[in-house]
């Protein structure tokens, strides 16, 4: 487009030099900035790329994890180890199966959660009337702030059989369930409790990796859930923090605005505040996809994976598959499809949450009943 | 200067990897020279650099028994010598290989071979050990693989039956009560279900209900390691009398009363009597009330069986110093050396020369050496740990579930894997 004016803009202006560097007063400093990369550059690369381009290399080939990856014995073997975990039909890929059906239910419940209740905690200790809002900042950050290794001890006491949780849940009258060893899904769990306790064959029948589609669909195990409850309650207080800083940028114009043309409190919250919060919305939801897909290390003190597989994460089966069981091509593929998953995910929710125009619903409720007075927003919308 | 971007990233990026392989190619542990396949085989490397032996230990009185007997080891032969406490010995290992640098000695367990043995990380040197007959023989086929005597054996311990005697007599049992069939051992289990104590209480997992599938005269993998035989009948039996009692609450699993394992809900009470092996009698030390009476597992339909579980000293095929190496195994293997590691910590000798001395030192344990005559270990093939992982997982649900069902499962993921 712009290719047909710039000529004409700039009639006399004369060729740049082709290597603007290699003259005058500015020589050498692109040596001089490369040698101020340089370190960073070198760091990052033996420490981050290097790792990486060997880790894709292993996922692709028969090293079985002794001498170099790199060594001659070692050889390319294609799409062997991502075939043994996707369609081969066997223990490797029905455990994939099960680890992704586990964490993809994590996912589902953990993300939503620590985001909801962050930006509540958020707003709530935001509000100027709050007395020691400090106090309860610190309070609300302090989970996140204790590792994860400690909170995970804790939680196994917390919901031990005869832990304080289940002592709360029967003095209450309820049934305690015997959190970490329980592998029913809670789906399944609730399914039952209704009288179905066989899914139909058209379910049960068929499945995907090794999984049928009814077992799919059984929910987090009681055993998840309780790790759930964990990672909501650990993270949202990190969260809280970016929610807290996103509010204070927010000026206080439009809500005033807002408030003088009458919009209620969750009004204004639905309608000024939230839309404004939306490049931390996406911050905070890829954060916590990334975390949520990665939970390994609550697994590795906590479950190790049990009750019956229902708390194996692919994080882990990948660490289990290279350290305990010589698998490393089959560790690495698992890590890379990971990667790919959260990759899907960050560019999903980022389509989601894209600036969208202004829909037509929404422009009709803004113009004055006369009508056409505003043609720059939509042509058509000057017709309603 | 969008392609002026592309390029200056282009060459940031060759520029990193250039000199990272420059970096990392100048490392030690990436010049390659660890993969060399002979090394497993043949003779012994000799240096006379010092060894560096790794344990995965239970806690002080282990590392201190090791560290002392190395070090006197040490003295005699001239070798210096040192033990490593490992924090997470299945990673530390592979680290080692990986970087080719292994520890010389380690523990490894039976699960951990065929992985190490296969990618040639081992140094198969079971034949060339001057005690190499005072060890038991089901020992020495637990550490066989591919017809080749890796490691020795290091100790070993057996399941058997352990009762309170308190709640025994309480039930008004008497000694000529202890069971030696199913069928008693059903009997006074239902005699000591009372309130929140359980008859017998175990671990749900294949390394405790496997001693009845021994008992019935089944077994995962045959004994010559080359056909899967987990849906047999014999372990169906077996199976199906584990859940008829689960089912009417004289059996109950650890998990299911709140323990950890066998032993904990043994010491609070929560079961009148379990099945472990000898490490028991440590952990009953925090709970000095409990009186234990460890008696042989009742007979199955094919006789007495149970299981047995073992660790071997491993020797990395990367050793430089593989003859000093094997003169410390013998060292440590010796009858007298592994009387006095029974000593500090507990474990069962694994040769047979120390077995009467063991016996008269510890009475109250001998059933748990008798064990040795019958007890079958587990399987050992490459990926069969997954598949005990997986038998594990539903053996979880075994109340509810179908024996014939899980085995069969069982049966094709070791299909999958054994042969």
């Amino acid at each position: 487009m712009s290719a047909s004016v710039a000529p004409a803009a700039t009639p006399s202006r004369p060729a740049p030099p082709r290597h603007p560097r290699s003259r005058g007063i500015r020589r050498g400093e692109a040596g001089a900035g490369w040698l101020f990369v340089s370190p960073v550059i070198l760091i990052l690369g033996v420490f981050l790329l290097v790792p990486v381009l060997m880790a894709l290399w292993v996922s692709f080939s028969d090293w079985s994890g002794r001498g170099s990856p790199l060594s001659g014995s070692v050889s390319f073997v294609g799409l062997d180890n991502y075939v043994a975990i996707t369609t081969g039909g066997g223990l490797a890929e029905r455990d994939f199966g099960t680890a992704l059906r586990n964490n993809a239910w994590y996912v589902l419940l953990v993300v939503p959660l620590q985001t909801v209740l962050s930006l509540f905690l958020a707003v709530l200790v935001s509000r100027r009337i709050l007395r020691g809002r400090g106090f309860f900042r610190t309070a609300f950050y302090f989970p996140s702030v204790t590792s994860s290794v400690a909170i995970t001890v804790l939680w196994l006491f917390l919901f031990s059989f005869a832990g304080p949780v289940n002592q709360i849940l029967s003095a209450i009258g309820l049934a305690a369930p015997n959190w970490f060893s329980d592998p029913r899904g809670i789906v399944h769990v609730a399914l039952a409790a209704v009288g179905i306790t066989d899914g139909p064959d058209a379910l049960t029948g068929t499945g995907f990796l090794g999984v049928s589609w009814w077992d799919w669909l059984s929910g987090p195990s009681v055993a998840m859930s309780a790790f759930v409850l964990m990672a909501v309650f650990t993270t949202s207080g990190t969260f809280m923090l970016l929610f807290i800083a996103a509010l204070q940028n927010i000026g206080v114009e439009l809500g005033e605005a807002g408030m003088m043309d009458g919009a209620s409190g969750w009004q204004r919250f639905w309608h000024i505040t939230l839309p404004q919060l939306r490049p931390t919305l996406f911050t905070v939801i890829t954060l916590g996809l990334i975390g949520c897909w990665q939970v390994f290390d609550q697994i590795y003190t906590g479950t190790q994976g049990g009750p019956a597989k229902t708390t194996m994460t692919p994080a882990y089966l990948s660490y289990t598959s290279a350290f305990q069981n010589q698998d490393w091509g089959v560790g690495a593929a698992i890590a890379f499809i990971l990667f790919v998953i959260i990759i899907a995910f960050t560019l999903l929710q980022r389509w989601v949450l894209r600036d969208r125009p202004v829909s037509k619903r929404r422009i009709r409720a803004y113009q004055p009943r006369a009508a056409a007075s505003t043609p720059s927003a939509s042509p058509k919308g000057a017709d309603a | 200067m969008k392609r002026h971007t592309a390029r200056t990233m282009l060459a940031a990026g060759s520029l990193a990897v250039a000199s990272s392989l420059l970096l990392t190619g100048c490392g030690q542990g990436f010049s390659g020279s660890g993969s060399d396949p002979s090394a497993s085989a043949g003779g012994l490397t000799s240096s006379d650099k010092p060894l560096t032996i790794m344990i995965g230990s239970s806690g002080d009185a282990e590392t201190k028994a090791a560290q002392d007997a190395v070090a006197a080891w040490s003295a005699k032969s001239g070798v210096s010598a040192s033990v490593v406490a490992a924090t997470d010995l299945a990673q530390q290992l592979s680290q080692g290989f990986a970087a080719g640098s292994p520890p010389d000695l380690f523990y490894l367990s039976t699960d951990q071979l065929a992985g190490f043995a296969s990618n040639g990380s081992l140094k198969a040197y079971g034949d060339q050990l001057s005690n190499k007959g005072d060890f038991y023989p089901s020992l020495v086929k637990n550490f066989t693989y591919d017809n080749t005597f890796f490691c020795a054996p290091k100790d070993f311990s057996t399941l058997q039956l352990v009762i309170n005697e308190n709640l025994w007599t309480k039930a008004g049992l008497t000694d000529a009560d202890i069971p030696t069939t199913w069928d008693q051992l059903a009997a006074v289990a239902a005699k000591l279900t009372s309130g929140t104590t359980k008859g017998l209480v175990f671990g749900g997992e294949y390394a405790r209900l496997g001693a009845f599938m021994a008992q019935a005269g089944g077994r995962l993998v045959s004994e010559d390691g080359k056909t899967a035989e987990a849906n047999s009948d014999a372990n169906v039996t077996a199976l199906a009398y584990v859940q008829k009692h689960l089912q009417d609450g004289t059996f109950a699993y650890a998990s299911d009363v709140g323990a950890g394992w066998g032993g904990e809900a043994f010491g609070k009470q929560l079961g009148a009597m379990t099945i472990e092996g000898n490490w028991i009698t440590g952990a009953l030390g925090d709970y000095p009330d409990v009186k234990a009476k460890v008696v042989e597992l009742p007979a199955g339909s094919a006789g007495k069986g149970t299981l047995q579980f073992t660790n071997c000293w491993g020797m990395a095929a990367d050793s430089p110093n593989q003859k000093a190496a094997l003169d410390l195994v013998e060292y440590l293997t010796s009858a007298d050396q592994q009387l006095a590691f029974s000593k500090a910590f507990g474990p069962m000798p694994s040769v047979q020369s120390a077995a009467q001395t063991w016996k008269s030192d510890n009475p109250s344990l001998v059933a748990f050496l008798n064990g040795a005559d019958y007890a079958q270990g587990v399987p050992t093939n490459k990926g069969a740990a997954d598949v005990i992982k997986d038998f594990n997982a539903q053996l979880e649900s075994l109340k509810t579930g179908d024996p014939k069902k899980i085995l069969d499962t069982v049966q094709s993921n070791l299909e999958a894997v054994v042969g």
